[in-house]
Parts: C-alpha cells; structure tokens; sequence
C-alpha cells in the first residue's frame, strides 16, 4: 500500500513541475509584462522599473524561475495584489468554507444519487426509472449558476424558505475556532449558530451538488443494471441467500467501483462548479475569492490557486485509486 | 466542467475493407445511421440542434431588432423593466439596458453555438492531433504527450478555461481558446486509447501481413476504426462547451459589451434583477439547458448506435 502512495506521489512531481513552469511563463507573457498587468494600464515607466526590481523582473528568466519554484517550495504562493495579504493565508482562511459547501453538495449527491440510481435499475422501465433518467438529463445539462439562480430566486426570494446569501446571519454573533461554521457552532454549543450556518449551506450546497448527483445516478442504474443479471447473482439466488444480503454484498457492493471512480471524477467538478455557485449565493469561500481575482487580475492569487487545486485534485484522485481496495478485495491481491 | 460520461468501452469495431463484407450486413456507419433514425432520443436531440442552428443561421431574418441595439431605452427606468407583453412591439419584454429579449435570444444563439462549435472544433482538433501521434508513434513521443495532457488535466478543465481565458484577455476568440484548450485532453487520450485498444487487431496484423507501412496503417486503418468515441464525444462536448462559455460569462470574462446578445452575458447581467424580472434569467438559461439537452440526447444516441454491444439488437 505505502509503496503504491509513494509510487503515485512519485508521479505527481513531473506533472506539478510541468505546471509550475507554464504557470510561471504565463505570468511573464502577460500583455504589456507583469509589472504592468500589476500596476495597470496607466503605469509610469519609474513605477515600472521599481515594480522589475523589487519581483526581480528584470532578472534572466531561468534565475527568475528558481527563485519562484524555491519560493513555491517552502509554501510561498506571493502577495494577493487585491488584498495585501500572502495568497496562501486568504485561501487557508476561506478554504474552511468551501470544504463546508462541497461536502454537503456531496452528501446530498451521494446520498440521494446512489439510492435513486439503484432504485431506478430495480424497477427498470417503469415510471421511476423514466423519471430519474429524464432528471438526470437535465441535471447534466444545466448550468450550475443557472441552477443557483432558480433555487435563489424560488426558495429564498419568493417563498423566503431560506437565506439568499452569506454563510450566516449577521445578526448570529458565532465565535469561531475552525473556519467551518457548523462545526464551531456545535463544538461551542451555540447550536441556534450551527443551525442557521447550517441554513446558509443548503440552497448553495443542492445547487452544486446536482450535476454530480445526476451523473452519480446515471452510473450507479447503469451498473446495478449490469451486475444485477450477473451469474453470481443467479447462484447466490439459488443458494437461498436472503434478498437483503444478496442485494446488499452482491449487487450493490459489485456494482460501487464504477461510482466510486465517478465520485472522485466529480470533484474536479465540484471544485469549479464551487467558483460559480459561490458567487452567486455570495458565499464567502475559496471560489468566490478566485472570481475576484479573476476580475482584479491578481495573478499570484490565479497562479497560487491552480497550483493548490492541482495538488489538491491530484490527493483526492489518490484517496479514490485506494479506496478501491477496500471495496473490491481483487484490487487489493494484484 | 470536464466530460459528462466516462466514455464507452470497446469503440467501433468495423469491417476494415469492404470487400470482406459478404454484403448481407451493413457498414458500421449505415448501420448507426438507420439505428439512429429509429431512436425517438435522437430525433429529439437532432430536431432541438437544427431548429437552433436555423434559428442562429437566419439570425439577421428573425430578429426584429439588431444584437446590440437598444431600442426600448426609453421606456425602462431604473425601478422597472417591462416584461413580456407589457409594451407593443417587445412580445418578451426588455431587458434592463433596454435591448428587446426575442432579438437578444435569437442574436445569442448564434454567438452561443459560434462559441461552441469553434470552441469545439478547436479542442478536437488539437486532440486529435495529439491522440495521433502518440497513439500513432508511440515511444518517446506518446510519453511526452501523455505528460503534457496530464499536466492539462491536473486542473479541472473549467478552471484551465478559465485561467488560459484570463490569460489570453478580454475577447470572444479568448473564449473559445480557453474552452478547446481545456478539451484538448479529453480528446487525444480517448483517441490514443481506442487506436492501443484497436492494435492488437486481426485486420491491424492482416494490414501489417500484406505489407503495408506504417503511415497507411495508422491513417487508413487504425484511425478511421477508432473514430467512433471520438465523434460521440465531440457531440457531447458541444454542450458542456455552450454551458462552460455562459460560465465563463458569468465569471466577467470574454470581453465586449454587457449588452452583448450571447446567452451567458445575458444571464450574468439578469442576476441584480432576479426579484423584478426573473424572466431575464430564466429565457436565457432555458435556451442554453435545451441546447445542450439537444446535444447530449444525439451524442448518447450516437454512441448507443456505434456501439457493438448493442447494435444486433
């Protein structure tokens, strides 16, 4: 196992250093150089050089490059130019949030989006099986802040159900130890806290968490449909194994390793559907930063960010590959 | 946002020379055609792509008023916007700036489908160049390739769009750049992988039996028989192209106009007036949720055609 990790991470370093490197040319070919995508438009030639010096622009570009990837190293992502502050301090205060949002959007796709897909192939042709297809056509083809949009303007405009935006009411004075407002709210027993952060959660967590949760029911019918015929299941039918094992550690366990892969691929979506559905519920994460910085042109906040989620992405592809020995013990003897 | 589905196994698997066929079966291509017209799913799909292609062809012919004119200036004010029917001549109302939404939406269909075919062609074309060469070539050359599209694919591809957009600066060609460039993965490793899967071949080994090179094998046997996912993704990649574009103008890049009649823009700008004017929102989005439902009803049927599993049916 460790040497499969390690072999893995192994891998990762070429494609990371790949990264880094057009990430690092990318910032040094901005229109006009970077000491002007800085400054802006209107930048004295004076300000220009003084900007050159002190980033070291006017450097040869392979010593310019070491210095970055040093500084890179030691966990230095640079100055946001939007706020002042170091890039990776702004994502480690707001990235509490977005973990927050993603896993309630998860666990709102996982847990509807598996026993939907399972039920669907159980009952195949019939109405809840047509049903769960079309929706899931639909989750897959629509845009995700068009999504938040609906949810915004039906439940928090029109029926007031829920907040249209923020992570919690301003009039709660919550403290905050972790960042991760449930949980501060419950560890410190301000659970009316908990609740409402709890509230401010739900509109943006169904509308990031619905294209997974379509795509999730679509390959969880598909393989149940697949497995469900299988000759082992015919035999463990024969046996006289009752329905709930059979169902249980022969259908649906034999029919999770393709979910489990689309789980994992979904959280490259999750990741930028948080940009968009950030925004629009002006949920004060990691995604809505990144817009900001996309409008502000803070390119050590776009270059910080994509080297983190690449990381971050490549982590979580990791836990995926090992989570299928778990589920599927043959995995584990090869 | 990357591929809708994991593509199908297998891939195509045709009688390479026509001369083999003993003429009682039909090509793999007359075969999913014939199926395709049998499939109510296809038809839905096909009949919501032409009618939207006409729509964006006869743009100019359609819309009662120019793109970004703005002929209704006058009558809104900064506390109402007129919805549908409220004023003679506007049958789907106006939109904050003033612009008429019945020509906006016809206007941004065309940029809409404009940004994602060529967004498309684009990613397919990079792809499928690269896909070649590795799958083709081999060795060293498939090992570099394969790190640069891991490299592209280290970042979710709406974030590669988005930062390769802002980037390459506030225009529409940046759009389309940034969305075939965060394709090109797709495309080249699952056109690598169908040609491996494709090697092993009697008619690859009959082809190397009569002796011909490698190039002839590659081009004219080994890529046409592996075009199959290929086609069925490009298909389904339209979609997320159209539903990545709005995004993208969503987030305030490709430049232009806020008035600018494409779909995303006028989804952006409907957001401060969701309480008011909700239709300004919702047409929009209507339009591009059925385009790419029209996409990916023809791209699954498609697959659903071209695979083997199922075509003796």
């Amino acid at each position: 196992m460790l040497r499969v990790i390690g072999k893995r991470l192994a891998l990762l370093i070429p494609t990371l250093f790949g990264l880094s490197i057009l990430l690092f040319l990318w910032v040094r070919n901005l229109p006009g150089g970077p000491a002007t995508a800085l400054l802006g438009e209107k930048a004295t030639p004076e300000a220009i050089a003084r900007i050159n010096e002190l980033y070291g622009f006017d450097r040869p570009l392979l010593t310019q490059y070491l210095t970055y990837m040093g500084r890179l190293l030691q966990g230095d992502f640079g100055i946001s130019i939007n706020t002042g502050r170091p890039v990776l301090e702004e994502f480690a205060t707001r990235f509490p949030a977005t973990i927050e949002l993603t896993i309630i959007a998860l666990i709102f796709a996982v847990g509807v989006g598996i026993p939907l897909g399972y039920l669907a192939a159980r009952h195949n042709g019939r109405f809840i099986d047509h049903s769960s297809v079309v929706l899931s056509l639909i989750g897959i083809t629509v845009p995700v802040f068009f999504l938040a949009f609906i949810l915004k303007y039906l439940f928090a405009i029109q029926w007031s159900l829920l907040p249209p935006d923020g992570r919690q009411s301003p009039r709660i004075d919550a403290t905050h130890y972790t960042g991760f407002y449930v949980l501060d709210g419950l560890l410190t027993g301000e659970y009316d806290a908990a609740w409402d952060a709890f509230l401010h959660l739900i509109l943006p967590g169904l509308a990031l968490g619905t294209i997974p949760l379509a795509i999730i029911v679509r390959i969880t019918r598909a393989s149940v449909l697949e497995v469900q015929n299988a000759d082992y299941v015919r035999t463990a039918r024969a046996k006289g194994l009752r329905e709930g094992t059979i169902r249980g550690s022969f259908i649906l366990r034999n029919a999770m390793l393709p979910v489990v892969t689309t789980i994992g691929l979904q959280l490259g979506l999750l990741i930028s559907g948080a940009v968009l559905t950030e925004t629009v519920f002006a949920f004060n994460g990691i995604g809505r930063f990144l817009r900001d910085a996309i409008f502000g042109l803070d390119y050590p906040v776009l270059q910080g960010f994509i080297i983190f989620i690449a990381v971050l992405y490549a982590l979580i592809n990791l836990i995926v590959d090992l989570s299928y020995s778990v589920i599927d013990p043959r995995v584990r003897v090869q | 946002m990357s591929t809708i589905l994991p593509p199908a196994a297998g891939g195509s698997v045709a009688p390479a020379d026509p001369a083999i066929d003993t003429g009682r079966g039909t090509g793999l291509w007359k075969d999913a055609y014939l199926r395709l017209r049998r499939n109510p799913q296809a038809i839905v799909g096909a009949v919501i792509i032409g009618l939207f292609l006409l729509v964006a062809v006869l743009a100019p012919l359609l819309a009662p008023y120019g793109g970004d004119e703005l002929p209704g200036r006058t009558s809104i004010t900064p506390t109402a916007i007129p919805g549908p029917g409220a004023i003679e001549g506007f049958p789907l109302g106006l939109d904050r700036f003033g612009g008429d939404v019945l020509s906006k939406l016809i206007w941004g269909a065309r940029a809409s489908l404009l940004i994602g075919v060529v967004s498309t062609a684009l990613g397919l074309a990079g792809g499928m160049l690269l896909g070649l060469l590795a799958g083709g070539l081999g060795g060293w050359v498939d090992s570099v390739i394969m790190r640069f599209v891991d490299i592209l694919l280290s970042v979710p591809s709406l974030l590669l769009a988005v930062s390769i957009a802002a980037m390459l600066g506030q225009s529409t060609y940046a759009i389309m750049i940034a969305i075939g460039v965060s394709q090109i993965s797709i495309f080249a490793r699952l056109l690598r992988s169908t040609m491996l899967s494709q090697r092993g071949a009697d008619y690859i080994l009959a082809a190397q039996t009569l002796g011909l090179s490698r190039r002839t094998i590659t081009m004219s046997h080994l890529l046409p028989n592996s075009m199959g996912p290929v086609i069925v993704q490009a298909t389904l990649s339209l979609a997320t192209a159209v539903i990545d574009a709005a995004a993208l103008a969503y987030l305030g890049l490709g430049g232009g106009l806020p008035q600018t009649a494409e779909w995303g823009r006028m989804l952006t700008y409907a957001q401060a007036e969701l309480g008011v004017a909700p239709q300004l929102a919702f047409l929009p989005g209507a339009c591009i949720v059925i385009t790419a439902l029209g996409f990916t009803l023809l791209g699954e049927s498609l697959r659903e055609a071209l695979d083997p599993k199922t075509r003796r049916k």
